[in-house]
């Protein structure tokens, strides 16, 4: 009798745990492997190497470039997103019946694909022919695409990724102010609170492990940042927009160098463990809570 | 007294709704341009693109649907989103149901595993796979690249789908056992109507993520024949830039059904995104 009974359990969890170790930690215990490699993806010979793609790297002027672009990166999307999403939360947070309305527009760019925003906006705005740049250009000012100049291109594809995220961060944060007690609220109106003081002594406290979650994501994604720049400017011109994602990638499909493209991996690895470590603690600290 | 706080409390919401505005013109102003120089063409949009079309050049489309292989892009996109979105329901509402609570010994270790999955970067599994998938000749099969979608998507449906099942009374699975009802009749008859608004939301959330995916879809799909809406959009960028009535066209056909789609199921998304980042 005792031995009839099996935990059928085991078999439940087991087909999305293959799938999630056959394609990401198997591959990912590769990738740490290769990196210490010259593999070119082709050849039957792989030598080890030891420490020499990382000893490049750090002699490589273009890696240290996309290190200050991920973190020129992170700088942006940990101020600008979070300062005008949080704006537009405690807006909608006043407007009862408009507040849904307002949200699904606000979402629309961020339910598209980057793909077809990135094309948008390469055609419509920042084209000098056919965008909203001619249109200036027509008018005698002289403008270019800022994706075309070496110093502003990083900030031209931030400017597109910020346009499609921001809204993200504004449902979030307005579920979580939505949250906070409403007799709180009510006490310090009636203690003559403004909205300023409403909103840095009542609300904030009371979200602040929703703001603070949505910091580490954002550092998370920042060093993951690939869609829009290998869009838009696909790392140029002249490296100016190279970010450790799409630096990775020339690596291993222009210049086959698999074992170089592993080593950038894994340094990237690096800064998302940190960061989902900081997530873990986090989010296990409000699940006690 | 009471007049000028009546005048003040207008002219607050006066301005919070024009900040508001202004915040969606920027949202959908670009949306809105392609979607009027979808009508135009070259010659117009390039002497001024903000103008209103004169005539409604409809031709866009039909130019657009042939050079941008729309009809077997849509199929693929279908077929790509479609496994996807299947395979991860049923393996995440599995294990959902499997880590919601201490079924298993090391579910915290599984539980572990999953966070630390979810922020993994692509790069750091990519490569190996991509050359792993070249030698097994996997390399622009859509099924097969499903897969690996459903492997990024799936620790956050995972955890969403255990959200769901730990909100389920407990009362309900313990009559059903003492009935004598088994595991699969458990999950069958007693859970599956109860998550089925989970199902749904996660169903909703992964199949607009994989529709609009680009770095997986655009290294393991190769030949046009392959080629999901989006990537063929892509390509045509690259062949037939030159004509952006076209393009403009060609952008607002991968738009639109987005559009629609995201209106009718909104609440559902909003939900999805929502009890991902915020507890309670």
């Amino acid at each position: 009798m005792k031995k009839r009974k099996i935990n059928w359990n085991y078999f439940l969890i087991a087909p999305s745990l293959l799938i999630s170790v056959s394609i990401i930690l198997i591959p990912g215990i590769m990738t740490f492997a290769y990196s210490f490699t010259d593999w070119n993806g082709l050849s039957p010979n792989i030598h080890f190497v030891g420490f020499q793609n990382f000893i490049e790297l750090f002699h490589d002027k273009i890696f240290y470039k996309a290190i200050q672009n991920n973190i020129i990166w992170t700088v942006l999307f940990l101020t600008i997103p979070v300062c005008i999403g949080m704006l537009a939360a405690m807006l909608l947070l006043t407007r009862k019946k408009t507040r849904s309305i307002y949200q699904v527009g606000f979402l629309i760019p961020y339910v598209l694909a980057p793909s077809v925003n990135a094309m948008l906006w390469l055609n419509v705005v920042f084209s000098p022919v056919s965008g909203v740049l001619s249109v200036f250009r027509n008018m005698g000012f002289d403008v270019s695409s800022p994706l075309a100049d070496m110093k502003t291109a990083i900030y031209g594809c931030a400017a597109v990724d910020i346009w499609h995220y921001w809204s993200y961060l504004t449902v979030i944060y307005l579920a979580a102010l939505r949250q906070v007690p409403t007799d709180q609220v009510e006490a310090a109106r009636l203690d003559g609170c403004n909205g300023w003081q409403l909103f840095r002594y009542i609300y904030l406290p009371n979200i602040m492990s929703t703001v603070s979650l949505m910091f580490v994501m954002i550092t998370i994604g920042s060093f993951l940042a690939f869609d829009y720049i290998k869009l838009m400017t696909g790392g140029g011109p002249a490296h100016a927009t190279e970010v450790l994602g799409t630096y990775a990638y020339s690596f291993a499909f222009d210049s086959m160098k698999i074992g170089k493209a592993a080593a950038v991996g894994l340094f990237i690895s690096f800064f998302g463990l940190i960061a989902s470590f900081a997530y873990t603690k986090i989010s296990s600290k409000e699940e006690m809570e | 007294m009471a007049v000028k706080s009546k005048k003040k409390r207008f002219g607050i919401n006066f301005v919070i709704h024009l900040v508001l505005i202004i915040l969606a013109v920027i949202c959908l102003a670009p949306i809105l341009l392609v979607l009027i120089n979808s009508f135009k063409t070259n010659v117009e949009i390039v002497s001024n693109p903000l103008s209103r079309p004169r005539v409604l050049h409809l031709e866009n489309y039909i130019q657009a649907w042939k050079t941008g292989n729309f009809s077997t892009g849509f199929i693929n996109s279908i077929k790509l989103t479609g496994c996807t979105v299947i395979i991860v329901l049923i393996t995440s509402s599995l294990a959902g149901y499997v880590l919601s609570g201490k079924r298993i010994k090391g579910s915290g270790v599984i539980l572990m595993y999953f966070m630390m999955a979810m922020t993994v970067p692509i790069q750091l599994f990519l490569f190996p796979l991509y050359y792993a998938y070249a030698k097994l000749n996997l390399i622009g099969n859509i099924f097969a690249t499903s897969f690996i979608l459903a492997a990024l998507y799936m620790p956050l449906s995972v955890f969403l789908m255990r959200t769901f099942f730990l909100n389920v009374p407990k009362e309900l699975e313990e009559s059903a056992r003492i009935d004598g009802a088994g595991t699969a009749q458990v999950i069958w008859h007693i859970m599956r109507p109860v998550v089925s608004p989970g199902l749904i939301t996660v169903a909703i959330l992964i199949g607009l993520q994989s529709w609009n995916e680009y770095l997986i879809s655009s290294t393991f799909l190769q030949g046009a024949k392959n080629f999901t809406a989006t990537l063929g959009f892509l390509a045509m960028n690259g062949s037939y830039g030159s004509d952006m009535g076209v393009m403009m066209a060609a952008a607002f056909t991968l738009i639109g059904p987005i559009i629609v789609f995201f209106l009718c199921t909104q609440r559902y998304f909003v939900d999805g995104l929502v009890s991902g980042a915020v507890k309670g």
